[in-house]
């Protein structure tokens, strides 16, 4: 077989070189120079191969292999077709740019640390690629218990800390207790007939009550992996813990492979989609876009935020899925393909950009050392390229045209605004709602990173907390700087050229489902224009709406300089005739969270401590806290913690109890086994 | 008609709004001086503002950073584009299809996020006051928007502007309930984005309740000219958007170059009835407090939801 010309062994090919590169780091253990020069910058390489793999895979029918590994008569099956072609190309282009930025973010790191940290980073993207590679449930599951190994691995570098420690066993817990309902759904769809490749598990039938059993446990399974509600307790703990190449890779691109399991158990191996499982997904995924934006408009620490915005962004990935799931369900194939798309897309979209952001918040941890917005401040005139960056990040993010989370979005719109065809009148009007819920959560985002950036670049540096100023070192350095700007590159081409993309991911729903757009759809869109349905019912022209307002906003700028001048005077701001004002009379994050607070005051667990009137000493202190600690996760622990205490009972220390266990076990056995 | 003069017409259209909008803010204030029994400025005041504030020399804080001084010409850019899109004499606007009302709202908030940013900048604690309050009112009105966007959308079968238009034009004179459902959730919403009363007051400066002016407080000279202006436009535009989808009759079709004359009446005099009513729910009203803010835009909301349903049980 030639190797170059076949995606299927060049990706197998790039996950084995992930593996090499991360033994290799061990090798020269005393060296780290070895680890930043050749090991991340070679996996950055190996990851830009393994894109063009993916896409190259998109266009090409479906290839198998069967590798002779594993064990006895259970060899491993490979499969790449369009769907795991085109998340190759996701984890492939988003890791290269992460890797870059490692090079230059690890510099300082001691050398046998950077050694497992290359060791451990190295093996979770080649346990990645092997999870999109899979095509059977056995390689599958070893794949995905490595990759969720070796990223507790990761979270818990800053193993010193007991708060790292704690978030890693949390994330350990979510993790296994997801891959026990991945597990069971591979049980069910398998229904005891001893084949485990997706083949025979696509092949098989099963009765409505089976089906929908194995998809509540693929939903849910993956879906405490991807982070959706009430599920997504361990990301705002693992995302800050880890360092911030790590967070970039997880939030990035391991809740992707979530989806691409999501979709490719649903849509491909159980099939046949019922509408009912699109409602399961829609409401979940409303709750799960609002819920993650309001947390996040509450957050000051950078990188929880950043945390609770994925979940917010899983969410929208899974209003598109699920508007998916009923359009399919009723037989409207092209409507169903538009929304898978929608999902997709943002699918991408999401690794791009917040990459990019955890990126720029890695950036400032480590020239300020800081991860609370209130103590940040003016960043944008220490770090005049990150702030740039993050700008790029925190538009797209905020759904704005013309970068790419709009498109996403915008194709998420569509989608609904199909609703018409539906024949259920409930699930008509039901679909616009979700929309609504969609556009909510957009508005919300861009107050979120308004006060980001605000806060955190933006206005005079906000003393720290002892009165020390802030110590900075600088910009981010060359290495972490090509890093951001792939990854902002890629924010721009996902936005201007949507075209190329949706005639990508049309080829993945049609091997997929079977469904593709309407031949207007495809006709339609060029270049420049993308068209979803038809020509005469929506289109957006990212490329030329980008064109005119640079050269209308330019055109204003070389007016106002020929007709009038460009003379500026300096001064203070406006004092409002009170001179004796400090940085710290800005907004800090929490003030600007405020007005939310007021108007959702009831979604959440607010502890407000007030000073009275005559407090001769006041303090005023807010916790904010997740509700779902309280209804969901503490009662577990409770009840667990319950159990096991009554189960302890039988371990009493004392050999002949033990041997009386022993005793009883054998008379049992005796009685009923003859 | 072939493009070239379809882009003439689409280039004479957009600056025809540019220039004309400050016009019709001119005519919103002498109404309500009017009504308020003050006598009136000229209606050319605006512009003769515009020209003053041009010609002196901007001060700026020391610290102020590029994204400060490039933000009046990103509105004011954000703006120009939405002339572009919306309808307003003719529907044959050859840059349409290139952003449908999905975008338009998008562009709105682009503009939006940049203000707020900008009056980040500087760190003043007025800046910050007014960013919050802005992307407060913001996300409560961007839904409700779009609601009342997608009961046209759903009408007309079309999320391009242009379609919708000449759709809706063309059907009978007829109350439908969804669109007037629509309606007076759009006036809401027009009201909540162009900083009006009861939401916003544009003439005051009181540290409690200002919101719009607290984010521009830090801009003087040109930069404030082209804020002030961009504001114009963006009522202007939010204006025009309100007539095509509510009251299209008299817009010119495609290719129909001799109507347009006309249409131009139409848009006249429907701009001088819609500046009159603004003035007067102005007057009649008084601001709100902030936070029943929210609830005068859930009401938007639920109404313009409530459009969207009448739509689809109506149809059924």
């Amino acid at each position: 077989m030639d190797f170059l010309s076949s995606p299927l062994a060049g990706s197998l090919l790039v996950a084995v070189g992930w593996l090499v590169v991360a033994v290799a780091g061990l090798i020269p253990a005393g060296n780290a120079a070895f680890a930043r020069r050749v090991a991340f910058p070679l996996g950055a390489l190996a990851g830009v191969a393994l894109a063009a793999f993916g896409l190259q895979a998109v266009w090409l029918p479906a290839q198998t292999m069967t590798l002779p590994l594993g064990l006895p008569d259970l060899p491993f099956h490979l499969r790449i077709d369009p769907l795991a072609g085109f998340f190759l190309m996701l984890l492939g282009s988003v890791s290269a740019g992460i890797s870059v930025y490692s090079t230059g973010y690890f510099r300082e790191e001691p050398s046998g640390r950077l050694a497992l940290i290359s060791l451990q980073y190295h093996v979770f993207l080649a346990s990645m690629a092997f999870v999109l590679l899979a095509d059977d449930a056995y390689l599958f599951m070893v794949a995905w218990e490595t990759m969720a190994l070796a990223s507790y691995f990761l979270v818990i570098t800053d193993h010193q800390k007991p708060a790292t420690r704690s978030a890693g066993f949390l994330y350990l817990l979510i993790a296994h207790l997801g891959a026990i309902a991945i597990l069971l759904c591979f049980g069910v769809l398998h229904g005891g007939r001893g084949d485990y490749t997706f083949e025979a598990l696509r092949a098989a039938e099963l009765t409505p009550l089976w089906a929908t059993v194995a998809f509540l446990l693929a939903f849910f399974g993956f879906g405490a992996k991807a982070g959706m509600i009430p599920l997504h307790a361990w990301l705002p703990e693992a995302h800050p813990a880890a360092p911030s190449p790590v967070s970039a890779l997880m939030s990035g691109i391991m809740l992707k492979t979530a989806i691409y399991g999501m979709v490719r158990v649903i849509f491909d191996l159980i099939g046949n989609v019922r509408w009912e499982w699109g409602l399961v997904v829609l409401a979940i995924g409303a709750g799960t876009t609002l819920f993650g934006v309001l947390y996040a408009l509450m957050q000051h620490d950078l990188k929880r935020l950043l945390a609770y915005h994925s979940v917010e962004n899983i969410g929208i990935i899974l209003l598109g899925l699920g508007m998916s799931m009923v359009f399919i369900g009723f037989g409207h194939p092209a409507a169903g393909a538009l929304g898978l798309i929608a999902g997709l897309y943002h699918t991408l979209n999401h690794a791009v950009f917040k990459g990019l952001l955890f990126l720029g918040a890695g950036s400032i941890l480590h020239s300020t050392g800081l991860r609370n917005l209130n103590d940040m401040g003016g960043l944008i005139r220490i770090m005049p390229r990150t702030a740039f960056y993050f700008l790029i990040g925190a538009l797209a993010i905020s759904a704005l045209p013309p970068l790419n989370g709009f498109v996403s979005e915008w194709l998420t719109f569509q989608t609904a605004l199909q609703a018409p065809l539906l024949q259920n009148g409930v699930v008509r009007s039901l679909l616009p709602l979700f929309a609504a819920t969609l556009a909510l959560a957009g508005a919300l985002t861009a107050m979120c990173f308004v006060k980001v950036y605000g806060i955190a670049f933006l206005g005079r540096p906000r003393e720290p907390a002892h009165g020390a100023s802030t110590p900075t070192s600088g910009d981010a350095g060359q290495m972490e700087r090509y890093g951001m700007a792939w990854l902002a590159a890629g924010c721009f081409v996902l936005g201007l050229f949507p075209s190329s993309f949706l005639l990508m991911l049309n080829r993945v729903s049609v091997s997929l489902t079977g469904g593709g757009l309407s031949e207007e759809a495809l006709s339609g869109s060029g270049w420049v224009w993308l068209v979803p349905t038809a020509a005469e019912q929506a289109s957006y022209s990212p490329i030329i709406f980008f064109v005119v307002i640079v050269v209308v906003t330019l055109l204003a700028f070389l007016l106002v300089r020929h007709f009038y001048h460009g003379r500026v005077r300096f001064a203070a701001p406006w004092d409002c005739g009170y001179p004796e004002q400090t940085s710290r009379m800005q907004d800090t994050a929490d003030a600007f969270g405020q007005p939310i607070r007021h108007v959702f005051g009831p979604l959440y667990r607010m502890d407000r401590r007030l000073p009275g009137p005559d407090d001769p000493a006041p303090s005023y202190a807010l916790k904010i806290e997740d509700r779902h600690w309280y209804w969901l996760y503490l009662p577990v622990a409770r009840a667990a913690e319950f159990l096991s205490s009554k189960i302890a009972l039988l371990q009493q220390g004392r050999i002949s109890i033990y041997l009386l266990y022993s005793f009883l076990t054998l008379i049992a056995l005796l009685v009923f086994v003859r | 008609m072939n493009l070239s003069a379809g882009m003439a017409f689409q280039i004479l259209q957009s600056l025809f709004v540019v220039l004309a909008a400050p016009l019709l803010v001119g005519w919103v204030n002498q109404c309500r001086a009017w009504l308020q029994n003050r006598s009136a400025p000229s209606i050319l005041l605006p512009y003769f503002t515009l020209a003053k504030l041009f010609h002196k020399d901007a001060v700026m804080a020391h610290d102020a950073s590029p994204l400060f001084r490039s933000t009046p010409y990103i509105l004011f850019g954000c703006m120009w584009l939405a002339a572009g899109i919306v309808p307003v004499l003719a529907t044959d606007l050859p840059f349409a299809p290139a952003a449908d009302i999905i975008a338009l709202v998008g562009v709105f908030a682009l503009a939006r996020v940049f203000s707020a940013l900008a009056a980040m900048d500087i760190g003043t604690s007025f800046g910050g006051l007014g960013a919050r309050r802005e992307m407060l009112i913001g996300f409560l009105a961007e839904p409700a928007m779009l609601m009342t966007l997608f009961t046209a959308a759903f009408i007309s079968g079309s999320t391009q502007l242009t379609t919708i238009v000449e759709t809706l034009a063309h059907r009978e004179f007829a109350i439908y309930p969804s669109l007037a459902f629509a309606a007076v959730a759009f006036v809401m919403v027009l009201l909540a984005e162009n900083a009006r009363i009861p939401i916003d007051n544009p003439t005051t400066h009181l540290e409690l309740t200002m919101v719009h002016e607290a984010m521009i407080l830090e801009y003087s000279a040109r930069h404030l000219a082209l804020i002030e202006w961009a504001v114009a436009i963006k009522l202007f535009a939010y204006m025009t958007i309100g007539i095509a989808l509510f009251v299209p009759w008299g817009i010119a079709e495609a290719g129909d170059w001799e109507s347009l004359p006309l249409a131009f009446a139409a848009l006249a005099a429907k701009l001088v009835l819609a500046g009159a009513g603004l003035a007067l729910i102005e007057t009649l009203l008084a601001k709100l407090r902030l936070f029943l803010a929210p609830e005068f835009l859930s009401t938007a909301f639920l109404l313009a939801v409530l459009g969207m349903l009448t739509h689809f049980l109506v149809r059924s």
